[in-house]
Parts: structure tokens; C-alpha cells; sequence
């Protein structure tokens, strides 16, 4: 029966290509979801003080996954106040032994990914390929780096004996939920301070996760404590007169509000905000690396990246055959269930998120640019975005000066190196830039011209825990990272 | 004409220093200075926000070509500043004297704390990167390196308070923020601004390219604020805050700053137990610089 049927099985091709067959990965991986969720306090799952539940939903089924806690400022309050009780132990525990915790949580994370990733992808909407190949293995890594740093902070750089700074409320993006959890928590642990952390009101479930993984390494009570809510509970964390430093990782406008509210305080603020960074494409560029940089640089996580390739400036005298080829690229990216292992392209994070896209993109195309996707088929629920390519960009355009934060690509022209740095750097953001070039003096030049604080050449989008990221003017100030990345959390 | 006549002193026109030249304030407007007891001691010229708009944008016409040169060259010029300040050292105590009130053998060790303090950021300018920067060993076949960069244009509201503020102090925010590649506009003491103004002369005559050091003097809480909203300055010392006004001031100013995201650095709790002949240590060093990381991958 079977042999006959082959024949009958003609492959699917589309845009020439064979399709796919489908490979899920099981939701089932992702453990189990409780209907409702409480803040994690003091090393104890517990009710909020108010009644108001939010819900998270999965963005690509529009499924309510769970409800979790609007924290209240009461919340918010007894989180300090659990913080503040366990810093006093946790600074004064040796850094050796602070270490041992964070390598247990590294190893925590490594044996659970799976679930984590799946998880991950599930709250959030990103491609399962994305968490498990990126995500995760960068979380492992950064509770790795950073542990190590933890009995060797006299060595960092700041003095002697640099000091915690007690209670760090931290509030993260729902971009990267674990991986900018682990951006926070890790150097703030290593360096002794103990946290309120607020995820992001669209994906708290990896970070209530995260604090059973803070049980099972036995982490002392009180030293990671995480509250769930939205900006209301997140004003509250940053304004709380017991917090002693404030992160923040999200929208330009936000931070700009939180470094408002912090004047004449002295809480120590970093600020990771938006960017629209310019990915430079030379004449002499190896054309087909460079079109993987530039799908990498904004279509990877749908283009929910602060230092995605946004903005791509092409040499002019290529700009026909690099279009081209990236055309004939974007055609064969796979967008829909964001657990199949071969999608690129998951779930616009949520409702209203798309619909920012599309005002935006709506914008783009009555200002006069040229709008192109690919045609592919979307599912018929949840949230989705074509990848997008605007041509005839000027750099008055909206979608030339505001962050998308979708997977939107705008493309401007340039003529010599001068004007490329002129353009790149004209708005008044400085946190990432591109440049595809083979000459390597010219690589050089422009990394120095370029106001941002990450220039990746002839690659895009790589991140490190070794590696120092942050931004410069309204990107905010700050660096997460490497040595750096510790100065946010030490009185020096 | 007797003998007994006695000389008459030269008065000395004491005006702004604001890209490279010596205008007289865009108000027309001069404001007393008196000593720590009463004195008049000069006419000093009062700095209006326009001025202050001025300085900026010399500030940042600067920036490109100091930021630029290397920083070998910029350690030469710092060095010359001390040089100059050495052959000038009785006229700055003096200066000091009069501005603080205290005794000429402590008002000379102040010029010459402040005189080596020159010297030492002289010799920063070409190891700060060395320090503030490095190679990020990254797990992946990536040539990978942060440098620190400065961070543009710099605005400092002088110490107005602690020992040795009126000239120590103001050459410990100043010569830091320089010493990086910044370009500053510093809004001078406003009760001491005659060793900040006469600081403008030294640094003229020092090889620094004009703009790169603006000194205004006139009311901190004209010209302040108008450093900390300006859209093209990158960053605002605020040391200097909150002595006259009290500290919802800094706070203000701190807030005003937050509007286009500014690099801060706040007053100490007290400023006026501060002492400046302390050990300055690295932070300012470090205040107003971005760290730029550079990838690129590595492979035959």
C-alpha cells in the first residue's frame, strides 16, 4: 500500500523550493501552566494583595495561557521589604559562596532549557529555533559569566573592595523575557544586591518559572523576589523610596520618565532603550553574507530587537542586486507556528503591538515608500506580521526615524562613506549599527564614526556575556555585559 | 608729582572664555565679586543663557577635532596647561586667596595640588582606554573589543563649596572631562568665578583648541539650567548645584537633564565637607564616556 501511494505524494513546492514537513515540538514540553499566578516573595509563591488579575495570552493562538497578579504598590512594597531584609546576609555571604548559587542556577537552566524554551516561545510568540538555539544557551551563559565574577570583584576594575548597593528594582521587556531576566539578575546577584524584578506584562510565565528555579538552587529567601504587573506596578517598583538602583530595559519615552522620576533621588539608574540602528552595506560587501546579516539584523525575533538592522543603508551603485538577492531571500522565510522548528518568522507578541506595526507601516507607504513582502500565508488566529521591505526611504520618514520594533525593514541609499556615517548616525537614538564592507580600514574608519555602542561588522545581532551592550544618546546610558556590566551594580 | 604718590593698580576687565576668545558677556552686564569678607575685588561679567547657547555651540564644534586628535596629543596639551599655570602660580593664589579666605601659603598649596592634578590627567589621556576598555573573550570565532569613547559635549556647574572649590575644584571636574575627549562648557562659581575666568587665559595661551573649554560666569541658576535642557549637550556635572539653591536645584536640573537623556553626575551629599585636595581616583575619569564594543568575525 505504502509503495503505491508514493508515487501519488508529489513533494509541495512553493517559490520553487520543497516545503517543509511539519516539526513541532511538543507544548506539552513547556511543564505545567497554572490557571493563575501569584508573586514570587520572599522565597514563597503568594496572592497579591489587590484582586485585579491580568491575563497572558499565546500570542500565535490568541489562547489565554494563564492570569497572573496586577502587584499593587502593597505588592510591591512587601518585595522591597523582602529584598531589603535578605540583602543584609546575602552581601555579607562571601563572594565564593554567592558564586556557588549562581553556577547552580546556570546548571538549573542548562538541565531545564527545554522547558524553558518551549515555554518561552509559547508566552512570547518567538520561533522555538530562536529560544532553544539563542535564547537559553545566552541565559545559561550569562549565569555563568557572572558567577565567576562574584568572588573576584576586587579585580573588576572599581577600587578594592567595591560594595553592593542594596535593593535593585529592575523591569525588563517583554522582547526577550529570560534572557534580559538574566541580563539583570545575574550581574546584580554576582555583585551581592538583591532584586524585585517586574516581567513584562505579556510574558511573566518564564520568570515566574525562573523562581522555582531560584527554590531548587536553595537561594536564600528574599534575594530574588519577582512581581508581575504592568507599567503601574512597574512605577511603583522604580519610585519605592527603599530601592537603591533602578534597571530598566524598554521604550525610549519610559525611560526618559523613570530618569524623571529618579532626579534628586539617589538611587544609581542604567536605562537600555530604543534604537534604530543602520545596517551599511559597501559595494565590495560578499552580497550573500551580507543578506543573511541584514534578514538576521530585523527579522530575527520578528524584529522585537532595540538593536535591530532597521534602517539598511545601501551603497547605490548595488542596490539593485543586493535587493535582489534579498527579495529572493525573504520569499523563502517560513512565518507561522512558532513551535515548528522550521519557522523564522513566530507571532507578533501581542495585539497591540501589531497594530503599532501596521500604523507605522500604513504611515511608511502614504509617505511615498515602496512596500514589499513576500507572499506567504498566515494563520488564521493570532498575531501576525509579513517581513517587510520599504524602497524609496527618505530620512524624514517615519519608518526612517521612529523604532518599529517589527519585522519592518526601511531601505536608504548613500554614495560615499561620509554620507553613510551622516545618515546612520541622524537620528537621536546610538545603540547598534552594521557594516558589510571586505576592506578592512574602512571597517575601522566607520566603527569610529558611528555614534552607537555596539558596531558589528560583517555580522549582526551577536551577543555575549563577555561582551558589553548599551547604547549611546537616547539609546540610554549604562552598559550590560562584560566587566562593564558590573559598574551598574557597585558604589564605586 | 611726589615721590610719595602711591601707584595706582591696574584693574584687570575679567570676561568669559568662549571659543578660544575673550567676549564680554552678550548682556553687557557685569555683576560684583567680593571676597570672603565683603570686598569688592572686580566686576565680573554676568553670563546670560544666550551666552551659555553660544558656548555650547562651540562646545560642539570642537568636538570633532578634539575627540580626534590622539590622545599622545592631548596629553601634551593638558601637560602645557600645567606649564602655563606654573609661571602664573602668585597670581592664581592670590586669586584664590580672595575667593575662599584663606591664608597665602594655603591658598599656594591649592594652585599647586590643582597645577599637579593637571599633570596627572595629562598622563591619563593615553591609559584610560587601557583601562576602560579590552578585549571581550566572546564564545565564538569573533575579534571582539570595547574602547571607551567620549561622550560629546559636557556641561559642569563648578563646585561652589568644599576646601579648595574655587580653583582646585574646578580644575578636578574640568580636566577629567577633557582628558577623554569631551569638550565643556563650565558655568563657573558664581560668588568665586575670578581663578575660573582666569583659568580661561591660562588655557588659551596651552595649545587647547578654542571651544574645547568655555568658561561663563554670572548666575548658576541662569546659566545651569539651560546647560542641562539643551538639546545638543551630552552630559551635565551637577557638582556645583546644589550649594546656592538648595538641593531641589540639582534635582531640577536633574529632571531637565532627563528630557534628552543626559549623562549625570549628581552633587555629593555634602559638598561642602567635601575637600578637593583628596586623591581624585578614577570616577570622573570615567563619567563621560560611552563604551563603543566592536564584532567582527574572525576566519580564512
Amino acid at each position: 500500500m505504502a509503495k503505491n501511494n508514493k508515487k501519488a505524494e508529489e513533494p509541495v513546492r512553493k517559490n520553487g523550493l520543497f516545503e517543509y514537513a511539519p516539526a513541532p515540538e511538543s507544548p506539552a514540553a513547556a511543564g505545567d501552566i497554572a490557571t493563575s499566578y501569584g508573586h514570587f516573595i520572599g522565597g514563597e509563591f503568594v496572592e497579591s494583595s489587590g484582586s485585579e488579575a491580568l491575563k497572558t495570552v499565546n500570542p500565535a493562538t490568541e489562547q489565554v495561557l494563564a492570569e497572573f497578579a496586577h502587584g499593587t504598590d502593597e505588592d510591591v512594597d512587601r518585595a522591597v521589604t523582602a529584598a531589603r531584609k535578605a540583602f543584609a546576609d546575602w552581601s555579607a555571604l562571601p563572594g565564593s559562596e554567592r558564586a556557588k548559587y549562581l553556577f547552580r542556577i546556570a546548571r538549573i537552566i542548562q538541565e531545564r532549557s527545554r522547558e524553558l524554551a518551549v515555554l518561552e516561545s509559547i508566552d512570547n510568540g518567538k520561533p522555538i529555533r530562536e529560544t532553544r538555539d539563542v535564547d537559553l544557551p545566552l541565559v545559561a551563559a550569562h549565569f555563568f559569566y557572572y558567577a565567576g565574577w562574584a568572588d573576584k570583584l576586587d579585580y573588576a576594575g572599581f577600587g578594592p573592595n567595591p560594595r553592593p548597593l542594596g535593593v535593585a528594582g529592575q523591569v525588563i521587556p517583554w522582547n526577550f523575557p529570560l534572557l534580559m531576566l538574566a541580563w539583570k539578575i545575574a550581574p546584580a546577584l554576582a555583585t551581592g544586591n538583591t532584586v524585585v524584578l517586574k516581567p513584562a506584562e505579556t510574558t511573566p510565565l518564564t520568570a515566574l518559572r525562573f523562581a522555582e528555579i531560584c527554590r531548587q538552587a536553595g537561594l536564600p529567601k528574599g534575594v530574588v523576589n519577582i512581581v508581575t504587573g504592568d507599567g503601574r506596578t512597574g512605577a511603583a517598583l522604580t519610585a519605592h523610596p527603599d530601592v537603591n538602583k533602578v534597571a530598566f530595559t524598554g521604550s525610549t519615552p519610559v525611560g526618559r520618565a523613570i530618569a524623571k522620576q529618579l532626579a534628586g533621588t539617589r538611587k544609581k539608574l542604567s536605562l537600555e532603550l530604543g534604537g534604530k540602528a543602520a545596517n551599511i552595506v559597501f559595494d565590495d560587501a560578499p552580497i550573500d553574507q551580507a543578506v543573511e546579516g541584514i534578514v538576521n539584523g530585523i527579522f530575527f525575533n520578528q524584529g522585537h530587537v532595540c538593536c535591530a538592522g532597521s534602517r539598511l543603508l545601501v551603497q547605490e551603485s548595488i542596490q539593485d542586486e543586493l535587493l535582489d538577492a534579498l527579495k529572493r531571500r525573504m520569499a523563502t522565510l517560513r512565518v507561522g507556528d512558532p513551535l515548528d522548528k522550521n519557522t523564522d518568522i513566530g507571532a507578533i507578541n501581542s495585539a497591540e503591538q501589531l497594530a503599532r506595526i501596521t500604523a507605522l507601516t500604513d504611515a511608511g507607504e502614504s509617505e511615498g515608500a515602496e512596500r514589499w513582502s513576500p507572499s506567504c500565508d498566515l494563520p488564521a488566529n493570532g498575531f501576525w506580521f509579513r517581513p517587510t521591505l520599504f524602497t524609496g526611504v527618505s530620512q524624514a520618514h517615519r519608518i526612517a526615524q521612529e523604532e518599529i520594533f517589527g519585522p519592518v525593514l526601511s531601505v536608504l541609499t548613500f554614495r560615499t562613506p561620509t554620507e553613510a556615517v551622516e545618515k546612520a548616525n541622524n537620528t537621536p537614538y546610538g545603540l547598534s549599527a552594521g557594516i558589510w564592507t571586505e576592506k578592512g580600514s574602512r571597517i575601522l574608519w566607520m566603527a569610529n564614526q558611528l555614534k552607537a555602542g555596539v558596531v558589528w561588522a560583517n555580522t549582526f545581532n551577536k551577543f555575549d556575556p563577555t561582551s558589553p551592550f548599551g547604547g549611546y544618546k537616547e539609546s540610554g546610558y549604562g552598559r550590560e555585559g562584560g566587566r562593564h556590566g558590573l559598574e551598574a551594580y557597585l558604589d564605586v | 608729582m611726589s615721590d610719595l604718590m602711591p601707584r595706582l593698580d591696574v584693574f584687570k576687565t575679567y570676561k568669559l572664555y568662549v571659543g578660544g576668545k575673550f567676549p564680554r558677556s552678550e548682556s553687557g552686564r557685569v555683576y560684583e565679586v567680593t571676597d570672603s569678607k565683603g570686598q569688592w575685588l572686580a566686576n565680573a561679567p554676568l553670563g546670560t543663557r544666550k551666552d551659555a547657547r553660544d558656548a555650547v555651540l562651540a562646545a560642539r564644534a570642537a568636538v570633532k577635532g578634539w575627540s580626534g586628535t590622539t590622545a599622545y596629543n592631548r596629553g601634551q596639551v593638558l601637560y602645557r596647561v600645567a606649564e602655563m599655570l606654573q609661571g602664573r602660580r602668585e597670581q592664581f593664589a592670590a586669586e584664590v586667596a580672595t575667593a575662599e579666605g584663606v591664608g597665602g601659603k594655603k591658598a599656594a598649596a591649592l594652585v599647586d595640588a590643582a597645577i599637579d592634578r593637571w599633570v596627572w590627567y595629562a598622563g591619563w589621556t593615553d591609559k584610560v582606554a587601557q583601562i576602560a576598555g579590552g578585549a571581550n573573550p566572546v564564545a565564538g570565532p569573533y575579534f571582539n573589543l570595547s574602547t571607551p569613547e567620549p561622550s560629546g559635549v559636557i556641561g559642569i556647574v563648578a563646585p561652589q563649596a568644599g576646601y579648595g572649590h574655587s580653583f582646585l575644584g574646578l580644575v578636578s571636574v574640568i580636566a577629567p572631562v577633557i582628558a577623554t575627549g569631551n569638550t565643556v562648557v563650565v558655568a563657573a562659581a558664581e560668588k568665586a568665578p575670578l581663578p575660573a575666568l582666569s583659568l580661561g587665559e591660562v588655557l588659551a595661551t596651552s595649545d587647547l583648541p578654542g571651544g574645547v573649554v568655555n568658561v561663563l560666569s554670572g548666575r548658576t541658576a541662569d546659566i545651569a539650567p539651560t546647560l542641562a535642557s539643551h538639546q545638543d549637550v551630552n552630559g551635565i556635572d551637577l557638582t556645583g548645584a546644589i550649594a546656592l539653591d538648595g538641593p531641589g536645584a540639582a534635582a531640577a536640573l536633574e529632571a531637565s537633564a532627563a528630557d534628552t537623556l543626559k549623562r549625570v553626575t549628581r552633587p555629593a551629599e555634602e559638598p561642602s565637607s567635601l575637600d578637593w585636595t583628596n586623591p581624585p581616583g578614577t570616577d570622573r575619569l570615567l563619567s563621560f564616556l560611552e563604551t563603543k564594543t566592536v564584532w567582527h568575525p574572525m576566519g580564512l
